[in-house]
């Protein structure tokens, strides 16, 4: 509702959102998604939501990396990090998820040796000062951090490493973005880029949203009125019967992105034919694993993975959430039996993801809650 | 983890070009700079480092920006930065 300081000028914003009004037709009603949690988090925070018309409603999309893993590849880590002589490394943001028999956090309390790591190159650095050891990196996320576990196994492979491999969990942001625009469920007329996957992958990669969906997309920073800025030029599209992309965060993002990234990961990683995302289900070339040249490295080659599909808990609808279908809100265990302490879905989880992001700031919009409940 | 997290480059280390050491909100820590190399930074100069990895040169406002964005969040920047500071990379 209020900008903390003066590089979130308010004036600023109630003139944004003016522009935003007046750019709206009569009785139509606008759904923008942003793809990416980062975003979500800075329109819940500042509770963007309560500047732009009724007309205009934000939807939160799968841009949250430890939102979209599936119970079953938790529980395939844990089984791999229960292997003998096995230790194995995380993000922080990967140890509270729930898989099916509890967290890293709780296999960690019950003697499994699961480390916290800030970067894969950490993780690197335990292989080499366990040569008795098998350590195992489970590589969670976008291509934000693709290239880094990219360049980490080229730094093994350059060592001559045999302690050292991958659990790649690496997913694609774009075949996510299609899999919502081809999904019946929900009808968007416009995206926010995500910023940081773009710094890597550029702006192109979205062209088809524009070419073959009509739909405009502006690749937007993390500030309260670079997302204003982003939905303004987004309106203004629409306004014009445009559907462009547009770099609204050409202050970080290249519009062909970091090369140098894209070779890395290309060089050691290659498409799954498919691969599971927690509400969306199978999606085709969505995910990354190793390439042959790289089997050395790959953990699912090295260790036996069970691989069983685990369904979510009944009572959670993170699937409905991820897919901008629910607001977080909606959800039957939002904030009673599901809170960032206690979390049964992912989209808790991560202060990136929807539900965490809304349970922490939501109080900021109360009035929006209001609306929805009497809707 | 997909914090973006903005870092002044101090110097590269001697032997090794990839890796330079950053100052991040007064924590110094060692990351890999071999995702800039078509285009490196040089010392003074601020990059947006994510897991270890700088992703992209920026300028002090973006990076103020950024810093102004992660303070913002609070708890998990807190995080992100005691992870960094556990950090060994070399």
């Amino acid at each position: 509702m209020r900008f903390v300081d003066e590089y979130r000028d308010a004036g600023t914003a109630h003139a944004l959102a003016a522009r935003i009004a007046e750019l709206c037709e009569p009785g139509r009603q606008y759904k923008l998604m942003e793809v990416c949690g980062g975003h979500t988090h800075t329109i819940y925070k500042h509770g963007l939501e309560d500047y732009l018309p009724e007309a205009v409603t934000l939807v939160h999309g799968p841009g949250c990396p430890v939102c979209v893993i599936p119970m079953g590849r938790v529980d395939d880590a844990m089984h791999l990090a229960a292997a003998p002589d096995v230790i194995m490394t995380s993000f922080g943001d990967m140890m509270r998820v729930p898989g099916s028999k509890g967290s890293f956090f709780d296999a960690k309390a019950q003697g499994t040796d699961i480390r916290m790591v800030y970067s894969p190159l950490d993780s690197l650095k335990i292989a080499r000062q366990n040569p008795d050891k098998r350590v195992v990196f489970m590589a969670i996320g976008f291509e934000t951090t693709a290239p880094s576990t990219a360049m980490t196994v080229l730094r093994a492979a350059a060592e001559g490493m045999e302690n050292f491999s991958v659990f790649c969990n690496h997913v694609t942001i774009i075949p996510a973005i299609k899999a919502i625009l081809d999904s019946p469920d929900l009808r968007l007329d416009g995206f926010i880029g995500p910023g940081h996957v773009s710094t890597v992958i550029g702006c192109r990669p979205y062209e088809f949203i524009a070419a073959d969906y009509g739909k405009p997309v502006v690749v937007a920073g993390f500030e309260p009125l670079d997302i204003l800025q982003s939905i303004y030029m987004l309106m203004l599209q629409l306004s014009e019967h445009r559907s462009e992309v547009e770099n609204q965060y050409s202050r970080v993002v290249p519009w062909d992105g970091n090369p140098a990234a894209l070779r890395a990961i290309g060089e050691t990683m290659e498409l799954r034919p498919y691969f599971e995302w927690r509400g969306l289900g199978f999606i085709s070339h969505s995910a990354l694993r190793m390439r042959p040249e790289y089997a050395a490295f790959d953990a699912e080659l090295l260790f036996e993975v069970p691989g069983v599909r685990v369904a979510d808990p009944k009572a959670c609808q993170c699937g409905e959430v991820l897919k901008g279908v629910l607001k977080p809100w909606e959800c039957k265990v939002f904030g009673t039996a599901c809170t960032p302490e206690t979390p049964i879905g992912t989209c808790m989880v991560s202060p990136e993801g929807a539900c965490a992001a809304y349970y922490n700031y939501g109080r900021l919009t109360r009035t929006r809650v209001k609306e929805a409940s009497r809707s | 983890m997909c914090l973006g997290i903005p870092g002044e480059v101090i110097e590269f280390l001697p032997d090794q070009p990839d890796l330079a050491r950053v100052d991040v909100s007064g924590v110094r820590r060692v990351i890999n700079v071999g995702l800039l190399a078509d285009e490196p930074p040089e010392p003074g100069e601020w990059v947006l480092i994510h897991v270890g990895f700088a992703l992209s040169k920026i300028d002090e406002e973006e990076a103020a920006s950024a810093l102004a964005f992660l303070e913002g969040i609070g708890q998990a920047y807190e995080d992100e930065l005691a992870a960094l500071a556990q950090s060994q990379i070399d």
